[in-house]
């Protein structure tokens, strides 16, 4: 396909309706909605074109997919991020019986997983997408025909047979002479690896092409979460995906805040910069020492994983969970942290930097590390447009997305912090990246913590009802988006959470292609990516 | 390159003195709620209705903790009149409720092979359960190991609620590992599926397709619990010591 170039400068909110009203005329309906623009698609013939429009000429990222069946319809909501702008939510309806909704994966590659999913588990049908089925419920497990997230199917999963397909095999789709396949997992690295199948294709050497299988941790959180109370569901919020558990509880609490009008009060606010850092902290200590652990450099493993581990005690200290579980509540966080307990942190977090200063000086200085990762696992920045890869993975190839710059939550916008890039986008670049981001993250629980003043920590909500939520925050693997309707009983109708591992899973595989065996292990931790977030 | 060698020795020892002395660095566990006698039996239901998951009972002016199906939200800590007391220890493991545990032969002892399947879970299991590879806790030197491949495995670590997908492959392992062989479920949605609970996608715990031999509750338990729970699996550590808990 032709590749657009962006456009060189972002549209305001009054042009891009105008380009809209000029392109598309009595097809669409707008309306202006925080936290952005509200576009409705009255013929479902210019959905393809509206997206391509914009994803490529106005510059927009794609934030996911979320499909909601209502009584009488369906409702897709296709979500764009905009500079300038916010968030452009394109909301299609379908009555329901209707099954056929225009694929837009042609126009925007990134929407192909979310398309898929909503396929496989609602059994909406999508044109012109060249691979549907077979995707979060495996087809050696379960029957095609189930679509686990219509309002008619029971979550308790009475009323249904389990029928496995014994004749399931994996397609393979290099044919040449002498190709064969090499599986990975589910079950590898003594267990330790999550769960996760990887196909790789091969003639010898290189592998020519890699397909992951995920979705053996699939729990149907989102179905889970129906008919439960919003205190029931933030539970399940912080924990689908523990090494993210704070980002994620934030944005669902931030929806809720969002959708009420509230403004939480400013110490919970500025103590969640400091939660949500340590946080990123963490997981970046983490990731690094993944990164060490596969290319097999034992000693700097062992030191990356010694400050992972102190910054877990850390974090256990100050709040008494290691995931950081537990803390936030709608309207603020549970719990009020002494000045002493800040002081401790802060001691933590400069022996933390310090520590990774030292680690990054030392691997800097080892060429067999470095001959391990530099044009290893390049992913282009071309590429990284193409698939609106998110966070450190798609920053280390030029695209430097970041909502807490792009749409400034919590009390961010007081604070001065960089958004590291790199352009090379291979494993290196990934590395420094991760380096470049725990420093900010440092600077910025400093930056926090000395403007902390006394007051209240949370502000009483009435019980939220009759609501569409949204709510979003940068989770240490990138962008977290987290959606809810909410019943006249305040019980949950639609939970959905958009993911970034999600998103950069998708991606992954252009990583792989074209790299030898043994890259493999190495690109998949420079990825550092999570599979219970893409699972849920 | 030599610098690696040279800081690898600097560094020196780091890693706890546990089993052989108590560990009480700060944030080394999150602690536990623990059975709390309240001034009145108000206070006391007050504790056990802000309870999510039904884990504290009030019997009297006594709320009573049963640490099985206890997702460590601390609800019943900050937030609300009621906090129950909360202990910092770690040596949680016990057998289910309606088995008692039999110890492996005494050649495993001190050397004891160890796999891992995620059935699900958050991550938070799993990364406690690398965390024992790390220095500070140092597994090796307990002649504990963990395993690629469940042909020499002896214990089967398992996290998560047994998801509808991992079913198969965790039925797979379990069977490819010789005799004898030990299964532990490893944190509360091992134990009893916790916030997934039993759907259609998950199969609500371990013991719902396997014989569980011991459980260690926590959501998720610290390191030293799971270490706890392999020495109690190598004889090492007997399941009496301390107060028993709440199941």
């Amino acid at each position: 396909m032709t590749v657009a170039p962006p456009s060189p400068a972002p549209l305001d909110a009054d042009t891009l309706v105008t380009l809209l009203e000029e392109r598309f005329g009595a097809g669409l309906a707008l309306s202006r909605e925080a936290p952005g623009l509200l576009v409705r698609v009255l013929d479902l013939s210019l959905l393809r074109a509206l997206s391509k429009f914009l994803f490529w000429e106005a510059g927009g990222s794609f934030g996911g997919l979320i499909v909601e069946q209502r009584t009488s319809e369906w409702t897709l909501q296709y979500l764009f991020l905009l500079r300038r702008i916010g968030w452009v939510d394109v909301v299609v309806r379908a009555p329901l019986p209707q099954k056929n909704i225009p694929s837009i994966v042609a126009e925007v590659h990134a929407a192909d997983w979310y398309e898929r999913e909503a396929e496989d588990l609602f059994g909406v049908d999508f044109e012109g997408h060249p691979r549907l089925g077979d995707f979060i419920l495996h087809n050696e497990t379960w029957q095609e025909q189930i679509a686990p997230m219509r309002k008619a199917f029971n979550v308790n999963g009475h009323g249904f047979e389990r029928k496995p397909d014994p004749e399931w095999r994996t397609t393979l789709v290099v044919q040449d002479p002498g190709s064969f396949a090499m599986p990975v997992g589910p079950v590898y690295e003594g267990g330790l690896g999550e769960p996760v199948h990887f196909l790789l294709e091969t003639v010898g050497e290189d592998v020519i092409r890699e397909v992951p299988r995920l979705f053996y941790k699939y729990r149907a959180v989102e179905k889970v979460a129906e008919g439960k109370s919003v205190p029931e569901v933030l539970l399940l919020a912080e924990r689908f995906s523990a090494t993210s558990a704070f980002a994620h509880s934030l944005a669902f609490c931030q929806a809720i805040e969002n959708a009420a009008h509230v403004e939480i009060p400013r110490r919970a606010s500025r103590l969640r910069v400091v939660l949500a850092e340590l946080e990123r902290l963490r997981h970046h200590a983490g990731a690094i020492e993944g990164i060490c652990q596969s290319t097999a450099l034992s000693v700097s493993e062992a030191h990356a994983a010694i400050i992972e581990e102190q910054l877990l005690r850390a974090s256990g200290a100050l709040t008494g969970h290691r995931y950081l579980f537990g803390l936030n509540t709608p309207g603020g966080l549970s719990r009020d942290f002494e000045e002493t307990a800040c002081r401790d942190l802060l001691r933590a977090i400069d022996d933390a930097g310090s520590e990774l200063r030292t680690l990054e000086d030392r691997l800097r200085y080892s060429s067999s590390f470095l001959d391990r990762l530099e044009d290893v696992g390049a992913i282009s920045r071309e590429s990284a447009r193409d698939l609106d890869l998110v966070g450190p993975v798609g920053r280390a190839s030029g695209v430097a997305r970041d909502l807490r710059k792009a749409c400034p939550y919590a009390s961010y916008s007081d604070y001065e912090f960089d958004v590291p890039r790199q352009e090379e986008g291979d494993g290196y670049a990934r590395l420094r990246i991760l380096f470049a981001e725990a420093r900010e993250s440092a600077r910025l629980i400093h930056q926090a913590i000395e403007s902390l003043e006394p007051g209240a920590i949370s502000i009483p909500l009435d019980a939220p009802r009759s609501m569409v939520a949204f709510g979003w925050a940068e989770a240490p693997i990138g962008a977290a988006l987290h959606g809810l309707r909410l019943d006249s009983e305040g019980l949950v109708e639609r939970y959905r959470i958009l993911t970034p591992s999600f998103r950069n899973w998708l991606g992954f595989h252009v990583a792989v292609e074209d790299f030898a065996f043994q890259d493999f292990p190495i690109i998949l931790a420079t990825f550092g990516l999570s599979v219970t977030e893409c699972d849920r | 390159m030599s610098f690696w060698f040279w800081n690898g020795l600097r560094k020196g020892i780091q890693s706890t003195r546990y089993p052989k002395a108590p560990e009480t660095a700060p944030g080394v566990t999150p602690g536990r709620p623990a059975a709390t006698t309240f001034a009145s039996s108000e206070d006391a239901a007050r504790a056990a209705a802000n309870c999510p998951v039904q884990a504290i009972t009030a019997e009297g002016t006594e709320a009573l903790v049963h640490l099985r199906t206890c997702i460590h939200c601390q609800r019943c800590r900050f937030g609300n009149p009621s906090t129950v007391h909360w202990i910092n220890d770690f040596e949680w493991t016990q057998p289910p409720p309606t088995k008692s545990y039999e110890p492996l032969p005494r050649a495993f002892t001190r050397s004891l092979h160890i796999m891992v399947v995620d059935t699900g879970d958050c991550g938070a299991c799993l990364h406690e359960i690398k965390q024992l590879n790390n220095p500070l806790y140092n597994l090796h030197r307990l002649g504990l190991f963990f395993t690629a491949t469940p042909r020499t495995a002896d214990v089967l670590l398992v996290v998560g609620p047994v998801s509808e997908n991992m079913r198969g492959p965790l039925l797979k392992t379990y069977d490819a590992m010789p005799q004898p062989k030990r299964v532990v479920a490893v944190g509360a949605c091992a134990i009893t599926g916790g916030v997934f609970g039993r759907t259609f996608a998950s199969a609500g715990g371990v013991g719902m397709v396997l014989p569980v031999d011991l459980e260690i509750p926590g959501n998720p338990p610290p390191p030293l619990a799971i270490l706890h729970s392999l020495l109690v699996l190598t004889g090492r550590k007997s399941l009496e010591a301390g107060e028993p808990l709440l199941i």
